[in-house]
């Protein structure tokens, strides 16, 4: 595997620039005679494929559920941050590519971040043009909060539903497409595998969910836009059906997998209730501006009533440590450090795995109206989820799995290491580095989506020449075999557990040894019951029904065996690298006061492993990172 | 809790239905009702038998898939709430609880309480957007945008495209649903320019696909989990007739 | 002309039509009541109202066929509609419990037929009168001229139990009808806002109970013969 980011050289500010000149173009006229297959539908997805398709290009799109509108993009709450600079607060596309560089805690691609920043501007703009209707002032601009602990106001948001206004954005321009008939939407369509003919991306097969039926797709290119894999912790806030088989379908078949064991812990979730979980409720990260969270000095206190414990008695414990940023400090921070409360036994709530996010001190400075006008949505929804009243008693909140920051590796014109295999949005592993910084992942689906394939896309079609391949070819018949006898293994194993018990498990395997905190000791034991639940997996799996058929059971079953495979690679990974950097904490690599400590020296570098076959540790090749902008750092919040 | 659901199950799109008797004896008051059914369908598979085929998937009541008509209302019927964030603890031990699929010829039965709502995307690629290309667009701050009508904007995106309206209707009618996507252009100057234009064609598709009229009956109101107004079927209405009468 | 096509044949064209036509009939709805109040003045009041009516053939036929037009066009597109809707949902629920729908708003086709009955029955009744076809002998004396003694008819007519009781129960089905009629209308026509919705919601109830209290007030007083014949009728 030959990793070569094809960064441009030259100054970081004109890169983009000058790549976009020496880049080939495709002729207009000839433009219709390229076809693309976009899977997914996301942010994404949904902006690459309308902008695709605007400029000339075939199109299919494919979405598993049954509207491109559901993709899990819509979820976000908080907002998109852009380097507009309106209010006049010393913001720049610099700071923004500065502060991603040093949120990613210095293990992202310089250049791509800076391309991040530089594009974000017209993701507002042309969102506005589609008419998302972001929040405004009474002058009638638009409005700016800060967010995640950013020092400046650029974020933009609508609501609490900035990701659902963003995601209906690319679906109008994606359905404008889909009428004039330059997209073809497939919903309820299940990408199973990818078909890689003479070394290049040329076709995807896919299970028709409803008729459970095997179709082959070909085309000049194939882009994955399918998300993030924080479903393999079973439990996180990604929506059910998320998942990683895309990816890893393509991993699977050359393309290397960057950096798997970057995720991304919210602070601020519902923590979970029971057993019968399916899934964990995040509360905008925007609650932390007025939020203290703290949790009871001692362990005695835990059982009491919140209101009980005098104010001597609390712990406000990210005050205490990042007097600075306070309850505001960046995501894996503050997630990690809810842990460690937890952990000495000083967790809140039935399960002891809890903190409290408290709205009283905010409520008496600013009085109730405010505190509703601000987060009133998000308190109601709290009350429904849980039965309590957050004016009234302090939110019990605790970290869950959010984002992947990992994902399939990309050059620097998002191209994975299959040729045409193009990778964008939150399945790719560009732009955050090891954290990603809040209302980010937005800019990414979008800058990618609207600014950056479309061009980049081209370069690839006029680069070189494709023999024409239709889905005759024998790379679809061998494919088609392969997961038409996949899905007949997994009916007929007639054992007794359900997808979902295994899952369940293979999450909890995860979450302990692979979560927030990992050290030698635990990966290494999960990297024995991972493949000893995959063998119990394919001997005792229960999935009734048949293949051709609307079976539910059989579409978990199958990313189930996919997470399977898949939670090594991501064990192997945060086993690699022996350091703590952003959303990876290994608890060997600490400072004496408990933060991350980062090895500059060994581990500067996206980690990039090559599929070896199943069970076998993958190869692992190095890309390495330089920082000639930003100067390496220790990443302080204090 | 103990319960009694009352689901209807269908095998396929012209399969003939029926509402079938479960029993579960476990229930927590802390699940949410797409939890119940989680737990119900792993005690079916466990025997060997077909789970409930329902849509869900964001589960915090954003991504709209979930549907479910649950003691004769959409989304059972509570405030601002959609399927996946009810919970529990609203019913009763030994209450018989009924889950009917959004019903509707516009939204033909896939599977047991899984619909077709693929008539909503028809109807969006008729004209649910404003006509722009990428690129080329002007500051975002170029329009200033009155704050209130902004607002009045976003009450209509609002719609997460569940289709509850469709549901609650008697007539199955869908012009809540197309209403707030007309709405939602309509206050925007970037809408604007097509506003009549888009309003006929949505209204055209809509009619295609076999929805019912409207009777003004407000069920839909009532039923729209994101408290969507119904005066926007008015403003689509008065688009509609403008758009017919006073264009040239 | 392809404008008007689509239009007619369109959902809310067909409700608009409903609308429009619902406007007038209210208006005649209105106006006959208040014509027909003119009983509680008197004989010689009402017959000379209903004289003043009948003087001009040609507007009167024409006020005639307008109603009429408007009436049949009223009661297809509803029966268009109320078909449309019912293949809407082609297999009904289980278990369906309103929200925020009102009897009478989800029964309008109901109500609608109703009155439809009613207003035969009573075409029947008044003015062609075939049902008594001794109202046609009924004249009033106006010096060396006569003129339909109309007074004496609805006095008469609304003495018979059974007649009153009709009308009465019709009159209230008309009620809830243009209950949801009226204030549907606004909405339809889209003259519905936000900040007007509550007047326009308000609209149609009041002008229900008005209508109905104008109404029934005539059968009901005669029936508890408040209202005098005139000496020397049957």
């Amino acid at each position: 595997m030959k990793l070569d980011a094809k960064v441009p050289s030259g100054p970081i500010a004109q890169s983009w620039d000058s790549h976009r000149f020496e880049m080939k173009l495709v002729n207009p006229a000839n433009k219709r005679k390229f076809s693309v297959i976009v899977v997914g539908s996301g942010l994404a997805g949904a902006s690459a494929s309308a902008s695709m398709a605007e400029l000339g290009y075939e199109v299919d799109c494919f979405c598993f559920s049954d509207s491109p509108r559901r993709a899990h993009s819509i979820a976000a709450q908080g907002g998109i941050n852009a380097a507009k600079t309106y209010p006049n607060d010393g913001d720049s596309v610099w700071r923004l590519f500065y502060d991603t560089v040093k949120g990613g805690d210095f293990r992202s691609r310089e250049a791509n971040v800076y391309r991040l920043a530089q594009v974000s501007n017209h993701i507002i703009d042309q969102c506005v043009a589609q008419g998302v209707p972001f929040a405004r002032e009474y002058g009638g601009l638009l409005a700016n909060r800060s967010f995640g602990g950013a020092q400046v106001s650029r974020t933009f948001y609508a609501r609490g539903q900035t990701g659902q206004q963003l995601l209906l954005g690319a679906y109008s321009a994606l359905c404008r497409q889909i009428g004039v008939g330059k997209v073809k939407m497939h919903p309820r369509a299940e990408m199973l595998d990818l078909v890689v003919v003479n070394g290049q991306a040329r076709g995807i097969i896919v299970r028709n969910l409803v008729s459970g039926r095997l179709e082959r797709y070909a085309a000049n290119a194939v882009v994955l836009a399918t998300g993030g894999y924080s479903n393999v912790f079973y439990l996180s806030t990604n929506a059910k059906a998320c998942n990683v088989t895309a990816a890893y379908r393509a991993y699977k078949r050359g393309a290397g997998f960057a950096n798997p064991c970057y995720t991304q812990i919210h602070p601020t979730c519902i923590p979970q209730s029971g057993d019968y979980q399916s899934k964990l409720t995040l509360m905008s990260e925007s609650l932390r501006n007025d939020g203290r969270v703290w949790v009871p000095k001692n362990q005695a206190d835990c059982g009491k009533a919140p209101g009980s414990i005098a104010e001597n008695d609390r712990d406000y414990y990210l005050e205490r440590k990042y007097p600075s940023f306070g309850n505001l400090a960046p995501r894996d921070i503050s997630s990690r450090s809810a842990k460690e409360v937890c952990d000495e036994g000083r967790g809140i709530g039935p399960s002891g795995y809890g903190v409290y996010l408290d709205f009283s001190e905010a409520i008496g400075r600013l009085g109730q109206n405010v505190i509703q006008e601000r987060y009133g949505n998000l308190f109601e929804m709290y009350e429904r989820i849980t039965g309590d009243d957050p004016y009234q008693t302090p939110m019990r909140i605790y970290p869950a799995p959010h984002y992947t920051m990992g994902g399939l590796w990309v050059d620097y014109n998002l191209m994975s290491t299959i040729e045409g295999l193009h990778v964008i949005g939150e399945a790719n592993f560009s732009d955050h580095g090891a954290n990603r910084l809040g209302a980010s992942a937005l800019m990414q689906g979008l800058a990618d989506g609207y600014f950056v394939l479309p061009y980049t896309i081209g370069h690839y079609f006029a680069s070189q020449k494709q023999t024409p391949v239709t889905i005759e070819n024998a790379a679809f018949d061998n494919v088609e075999k392969e997961t038409t006898e996949r899905i007949r293994k997994l009916l007929s194993i007639g054992g007794n557990r359900t997808p979902d018990s295994f899952h369940r498990e293979l999450g909890r395997i995860m979450w302990n040894q692979c979560g927030m905190a990992r050290n030698e000791k635990g990966l290494r034991a999960a990297l024995q019951q991972i493949p000893a639940l995959r063998e119990e997996f394919w001997k005792n799996l229960r999935v009734p029904g048949c293949g051709e058929d609307f079976n539910i059971a059989l579409e978990h079953a199958g990313r189930v065996a996919d997470f399977l495979e898949f939670a090594e690679v991501m064990c192997h990974d945060a086993l690699e690298r022996n350091e703590s950097c952003g959303g990876h904490f290994r608890e060997e690599y600490q400072t004496d006061d408990g933060e991350a400590l980062r090895n500059d020296d060994e581990y500067c570098y996206s980690s990039v492993w090559e599929y070896q076959g199943v069970g076998n540790t993958p190869a692992l090749h190095k890309e390495s990172l330089t920082f000639d902008n930003v100067k390496l750092a220790v990443r302080s919040y204090k | 809790m103990k319960l009694t659901l009352r689901i209807w199950r269908q095998h396929h799109r012209t399969a003939k239905g029926e509402m079938v008797d479960y029993h579960l004896d476990d229930v927590s008051e802390h699940m949410s009702f797409l939890e119940m059914l989680d737990v119900l369908n792993e005690k079916l598979l466990a025997e060997g038998k077909d789970a409930i085929a329902f849509d869900h998937d964001c589960r915090e009541g954003i991504c709209g898939a979930c549907s479910l008509v649950i003691n004769g209302k959409p989304h059972g019927g509570f405030p601002n709430t959609t399927t996946c964030q009810v919970h529990m603890r609203h019913f009763n031990d030994g209450d018989v609880v009924t889950v009917e699929p959004w019903r509707a010829n516009a939204f033909p039965v896939l599977k047991d309480l899984v619909v077709d709502r693929t008539a909503f995307d028809r109807v969006m690629h008729s004209g649910g957007f404003v006509s722009v290309n990428t690129g080329g667009t002007p500051d975002a701050n170029a329009i200033p945008i009155a704050k209130n009508e902004a607002d009045i904007a976003m009450d209509a995106a609002a719609c997460i495209g569940c289709g509850a309206c469709v549901a609650a209707c008697k007539n199955a009618s869908a012009m809540l649903f197309v209403s707030a996507k007309i709405g939602q252009f309509r206050h925007l100057p970037q809408g604007k320019v097509e506003q009549l234009d888009r309003a006929k064609r949505l209204v055209a598709q809509m009619d295609a696909e076999g929805f019912g009229a409207c009777t003004n009956t407000y069920d839909c109101e009532g039923a729209c989990p994101k408290s969507i107004s119904a005066t926007f079927i008015a403003e689509m209405n008065r688009d509609f007739l403008k758009g017919n009468l006073c264009e040239p | 002309m392809r404008w008007l096509t689509n239009l007619a044949t369109s959902s809310i064209g067909a409700k608009v039509l409903m609308a429009l036509t619902g406007v007038v009939l209210v208006a005649f709805v209105v106006g006959h009541m208040i014509g027909n109040l003119q009983v509680f003045a008197g004989r010689e009041v009402l017959n000379h109202y209903a004289e003043l009516l009948q003087s001009n053939r040609g507007v009167l036929w024409a006020i005639r066929l307008f109603l009429l037009g408007s009436f049949a066009t009223h009661v297809f597109m509803s029966s268009r509609l109320t078909l449309q809707n019912q293949a809407a949902r082609p297999v009904p629920y289980v278990n369906q419990v309103p929200i925020k729908s009102t009897f009478t708003s989800r029964n309008m086709w109901v109500t609608g037929f109703v009155v439809l009955a009613f207003l035969t029955f009573h075409l029947l009744h008044f003015t062609v009168r075939v049902t008594h076809p001794e109202y046609q002998q009924l004249v009033e004396h106006v010096g060396p001229e006569t003129r339909p003694d109309v007074y004496t008819m609805v006095v008469m007519g609304f003495r018979e139990p059974v007649v009153a009781i009709t009308y009465v129960v019709a009159m209230l089905l008309l009620g809830l009808h243009l209950s949801h009629a009226i204030s549907s209308a606004f909405q339809t026509m889209g003259l519905n806002t936000s900040k007007y919705r509550p007047i326009t919601e308000k609209v149609g109830p009041v002008t229900a109970v008005i209508v109905v209290i104008g109404n029934v007030t005539m059968p009901l007083a005669i029936l508890a013969g408040k209202v005098p014949l005139p000496p020397g009728a049957f």
